[in-house]
C-alpha cells in the first residue's frame, strides 16, 4: 500500500492580520478626512446693466437702501443704524404694519438694495447681509407657521407650499453699483 | 458540613471579536467614501467670517470656488489681496469672465462660492462680482462659518 507522502499545503490565507491592515487604513482615512460642509449666505447677483436701457422705475418708498461705508457704519435710507437694528428695521419695512407712506406698499414690492464702497470691510458687509437674510427667514417662518403650521425650513423643497410662502415674501435683494469717482 | 459552592455565571466573559474586522471595514469604507482630499493648495490666506443665517450647499458638484485674500509670500508674510481660482492666482481680473463662462457651460446650475478673507475690503470683490455678472454666473454664495 502506497502512502501519499507529500503533505498538502494549506490553501487558506492567513487572515489574522487583516484587522490590523484595516485598522491602519481606517486611521489614515480618519486623519485625512475633513467633513467640511460648505455653508454660506446664498445670493443671486443681478444681471449686468444694459447701458442703453433705463433701469425700471421703482418707487422710492419700496426701496430700502443699505450702505456700508468705509468705516464699517451701516446706513439705512440715510439713517445711521446699529447692526442689531438692521433686522427689525427690515421686517418693519417689508411688512409695513402701520401703512406708513414711507415704507413699502406691499411685501411683494419691497426691494432691499445693498451698496458698498471700495473700502467697505467685508466682515461688516457679511454681518449686515446676515441680518437681512435673517429678517427674511423670520417673516417667512412666520408666514409658513400661520398658513401651514410648520416653519419655513420644514416645507418641502420646491413644493407648492414653499412657493406660496416665497410669493408672500419674495426675497428681492439687489446689489447697487458702486459710485465711480 | 454544609459546603457552599460559589455560583458561577454560565456565560463566557470574553467579547466575541470575530466580527471586529467587519466592523472596522465598514468604518473604513465610510471614511473612504466621505473623504475629500484637499484639491487645491491655497496661495492666499482665507479666514472665513461667521454668520448665523446660513444655508448648506448640498450639491458639491455644482460648486466652484473663488478665493480672495492676502497673498502668502515665500517668506511667510502676507502680501496684497489677490484672487485665486483653482490653483492659480489670477492677476488679470478681466480673465475671470471667460474662465467662469467656460465653467458655466460645463455646469448650468453653477454656484460660485466666494471664500473671502474676513479682513479684506470690498474693492476686489466688487470687481470679481462684476465679472461674474458678465459671465452670467449669478448664483453666488458668500462662504461663512457657523456662528457659535
Amino acid at each position: 500500500m502506497l502512502l501519499k507522502k507529500r503533505k498538502r499545503e494549506s490553501a487558506d490565507i492567513n487572515g489574522s492580520s487583516m484587522a490590523d491592515i484595516a485598522f491602519l487604513l481606517l486611521i489614515f482615512f480618519l486623519v485625512t478626512t475633513t467633513i467640511n460642509v460648505d455653508t454660506g449666505i446664498g445670493l443671486m447677483l443681478p444681471p449686468p446693466l444694459d447701458p442703453t436701457q433705463e433701469p425700471p422705475p421703482i418707487k422710492e418708498r419700496n426701496l430700502m437702501k443699505i450702505l456700508v461705508n468705509p468705516q464699517g457704519i451701516i446706513v439705512m435710507n440715510d439713517n445711521q443704524v446699529l447692526l442689531n437694528d438692521v433686522k427689525p428695521t427690515i421686517i418693519e419695512f417689508i411688512k409695513n404694519p402701520t401703512n406708513d407712506p414711507n415704507l413699502s406698499e406691499t411685501p411683494q414690492k419691497a426691494i432691499v438694495s445693498l451698496k458698498t464702497t471700495e473700502e467697505t470691510p467685508y466682515k461688516v458687509y457679511i454681518d449686515m447681509l446676515d441680518e437681512v437674510v435673517g429678517a427674511y427667514r423670520e417673516i417667512r417662518n412666520e408666514a409658513a407657521r400661520a398658513n401651514y403650521g410648520v416653519p419655513y425650513g420644514a416645507l418641502e423643497e420646491g413644493s407648492a407650499q414653499q412657493e406660496a410662502v416665497q410669493d408672500i415674501y419674495p426675497k428681492r435683494i439687489s446689489i447697487a453699483e458702486q459710485d465711480r469717482d | 458540613m454544609a459546603h457552599f459552592k460559589k455560583k458561577q455565571a454560565g456565560t463566557k466573559q470574553e467579547v466575541p471579536t470575530s466580527a471586529m474586522p467587519d466592523v472596522v471595514f465598514m468604518l473604513l469604507f465610510f471614511f473612504m467614501v466621505t473623504t475629500v482630499l484637499r484639491e487645491v493648495t491655497l496661495k492666499v490666506k482665507v479666514d472665513l467670517t461667521q454668520a448665523e443665517n446660513i444655508e448648506k450647499i448640498e450639491k458639491k458638484r455644482l460648486v466652484s470656488y473663488i478665493y480672495i485674500g492676502p497673498e502668502r509670500l515665500e517668506n511667510g508674510k502676507l502680501g496684497e489681496d489677490k484672487v485665486q481660482i483653482d490653483d492659480d492666482i489670477i492677476e488679470d481680473i478681466g480673465a475671470i469672465r471667460t474662465l467662469m463662462y467656460d465653467k458655466l457651460l460645463e455646469e448650468q446650475r453653477l454656484i460660485v462660492s466666494l471664500r473671502v478673507d474676513e479682513n479684506s475690503t470690498f474693492g476686489l470683490l466688487t470687481e470679481v462680482q462684476e465679472e461674474l455678472k458678465q459671465a452670467g454666473t449669478f448664483r453666488v454664495n458668500y462662504s461663512t462659518k457657523r456662528e457659535n
